[in-house]
């Protein structure tokens, strides 16, 4: 079968919807965090799909964004956790609940 | 198409075995070199000169028992070392090591991907020279290798940004990323002699990316037992062995290129040519041959200041490498952008 | 032809290391997995004649991002996951659901929409020069402040992680 567009699509909704399983199910801050991390990619990758049918970069200048930004969010996410586990000694997001109730 | 394919392959296995074989050979120039600079002489009983004493260490590694220690990783273990390898064998396929080849009326550009992003390939695989490092530092479950994979790639990923961003002179001076349309641009003046700075730092910057004295600290034989590869013997040490030499090799390759004219004639070989009457106008195989001995000599060169430097000089302290890589050589880069970019918009150069 | 079979490659291999980072039990192997996906969506970006977005993909999350992951894993220590999913007392039926509506959801927009055309065969894809040239004059504000962005980013993360 001759690879449309709407393959890049779908294996992009795809790769969303196990990036979204991750961070449901998953109990490990930093699990959540490549998780999120999938979910971004994903996005990128049905960007750079449509800018290939519409014929302009625009999109791929939108995916240079969204991984510059990507960067930004897991540096300062994972600084966040090394000062969690600091206080907590834990990676397990059950156990930061004390700002709950 | 088919036959592209063919002549593609061809390549690839031309250069693997070129860049396999450099190995022993590396192995044998930095311990004889390194004799005759320490006053001493070195191996000269396997062989004549030491000559096959590379193959005598062969035959040690791959008879030597191949330990693994109790709790490390089943499979991310044994991995690593490839991690280490492949990353610096495949960095040399955009490197292009001569002008064209006319093969039976079929022109062969010898290079094995004339991509048009290629500087932006070679940072991009020679980045990931860190994953050996540190899943090798990981998977060991040792103390000493997890601080020697730490400081390692700290040092690594900091030396980076400085390469990264010498590389940016280079790129402005000839507006393309590819390589070849690089070299094809120094036919009339090398790239060092309009981007000195940018060559002194990638020069250190490469020193510090294939972490070699003066650079060496995590794998300070004094200090942290072996560092990152501690735990690993016989083959798989050997691996880690020949990633750091190939990415030697490759480093020298890439200085050779983009500041010295990659295949472009040594000045002075072309009178030598005419004196062995080697036709050079139009092109011929002649001068295909000269122009990939011209790269050759040139990279050659380049291992031999590697092996050198290592040998004259002690080693940094962590905290002043550091403090070299992001307070001294990161805005020394930025400055060079600057000045470049200044020069190129007022038409200076 | 050369194409399908190269789609199908990639796309196998993001997939099953996309899995592989959700199900794994250990977050160094996750990361290891999501290396793997990372460098097959590159190969899809090559395939879509983007390769200045494959070798930046390359560069910025392989190469930069995950290694800040494994970085904090070894700085941490962060052994084997003891509980896979969590031992929460709701059940995770609703999770289940959500996560299947919302694939069937994606997958039955995609293909309510008509993509007219195939991958055109002779398209070469755009040079780095009409990328940078975009780059620097429509979205150039933008572009300054995701310079602003980083730099924030940097103190933020330098000033979060420093010991007291």
């Amino acid at each position: 079968m001759t690879i449309d567009h709407s393959h890049y699509l779908i294996l992009s909704a795809l790769l969303f919807t196990i990036g979204v399983m991750g961070v449901l199910l998953r109990r490990n801050l930093i699990i959540i965090f490549m998780s999120i991390e999938l979910m971004l990619n994903s996005v990128n990758l049905a960007l750079v799909s449509i800018s290939e049918y519409l014929q302009a970069p625009d999109a791929q200048i939108f995916v240079f964004f969204v991984i510059t930004v990507a960067a930004a969010e897991a540096a300062t996410g994972l600084a966040i956790v090394i000062s969690l586990f600091r206080q907590k000694q834990t990676t397990n997001i059950d156990e930061v609940n004390q700002l709950k109730g | 198409m088919f036959l592209d394919l063919l002549i593609t392959a061809v390549k690839v296995v031309v250069v693997m075995s070129a860049l396999l074989t450099m190995v022993p050979i590396l192995v044998w120039v930095e311990r004889r070199g390194s004799a005759f600079i320490q006053d001493r002489l070195g191996p000269n009983r396997v062989g004549p000169l030491g000559l096959l004493q590379p193959v005598a260490d062969a035959v040690k590694f791959i008879f030597k028992e191949d330990p693994i220690p109790f709790h490390a990783h089943p499979w991310l273990f044994p991995l690593a070392p490839l991690l280490s390898f492949l990353p610096a064998a495949i960095t040399f396929a955009a490197i292009p090591f001569g002008d064209t080849l006319d093969f039976f009326g079929k022109t062969i550009v010898l290079q094995i991907a004339d991509l048009n992003i290629g500087i932006l390939y070679i940072v991009a695989f020679g980045s990931l020279g860190i994953y050996g490092v540190l899943i090798a530092g990981w998977s060991s479950n040792n103390k000493y290798s997890t601080l020697g994979a730490l400081r390692s790639s700290a040092q690594m990923i900091s030396y980076e940004i400085a390469l990264g961003i010498s590389l940016i002179g280079p790129i402005l001076m000839y507006g393309t990323f590819s390589l070849r349309q690089i070299v094809l641009e120094q036919h009339h003046l090398w790239g060092i002699v309009t981007q000195p700075f940018a060559f002194l730092i990638f020069l250190v910057a490469a020193f510090a990316e294939c972490n070699r004295l003066p650079f060496d600290l995590p794998e300070g034989e004094a200090e942290l037992v072996a560092g990152y590869h501690t735990e690993y013997g016989s083959m798989k040490f050997a691996f880690f062995f020949m990633a750091e030499y190939l990415h030697l090799v490759t480093m020298s390759a890439l200085i050779s290129t983009l500041f010295f004219g990659g295949w472009q004639l040594i000045p002075g070989l072309t009178s030598v040519a005419e004196w062995c009457g080697i036709a050079i106008f139009p092109t011929s195989l002649g001068l295909s041959l000269l122009q990939v001995l011209s790269f050759c000599l040139k990279t050659a060169f380049f291992i031999w200041f590697f092996v050198w430097i290592r040998w004259t000089f002690p080693r940094f302290r962590y905290d002043q490498l550091m403090a070299f890589g992001w307070k001294i050589l990161i805005p020394l880069g930025l400055l060079n952008v600057l000045v470049t970019s200044l020069a190129l918009y007022f038409k200076w150069i | 032809m050369a194409h399908t079979i190269i789609f199908w490659i990639l796309a196998i291999m993001s997939v099953v290391c996309a899995l592989g980072v959700t199900l794994h039990k250990n977050p160094v192997v996750s990361a290891v997995f999501l290396i793997g996906s990372f460098f097959a969506l590159a190969g899809l970006y090559v395939e879509l004649h983007a390769p200045f977005l494959a070798a930046i993909q390359i560069i910025v999350y392989v190469g930069a991002i995950m290694v800040l992951f494994v970085f904090v894993m070894m700085l941490l220590n962060l052994g084997r996951d003891p509980d896979r999913f969590s031992k929460e007392t709701k059940p995770r039926f609703p999770k289940y659901l959500a996560l299947f509506l919302l694939v069937g959801l994606l997958i039955s927009f995609i293909h309510l929409t008509s993509f007219s055309r195939a991958l055109p065969e002779a398209f070469h894809g755009f040079s780095i020069e009409n990328i940078a040239t975009l780059l620097f004059s429509k979205y150039l504000f933008p572009f300054e402040l995701l310079s602003l962005l980083l730099l924030i980013a940097m103190v933020g993360g330098v000033i979060l992680a420093k010991k007291k």
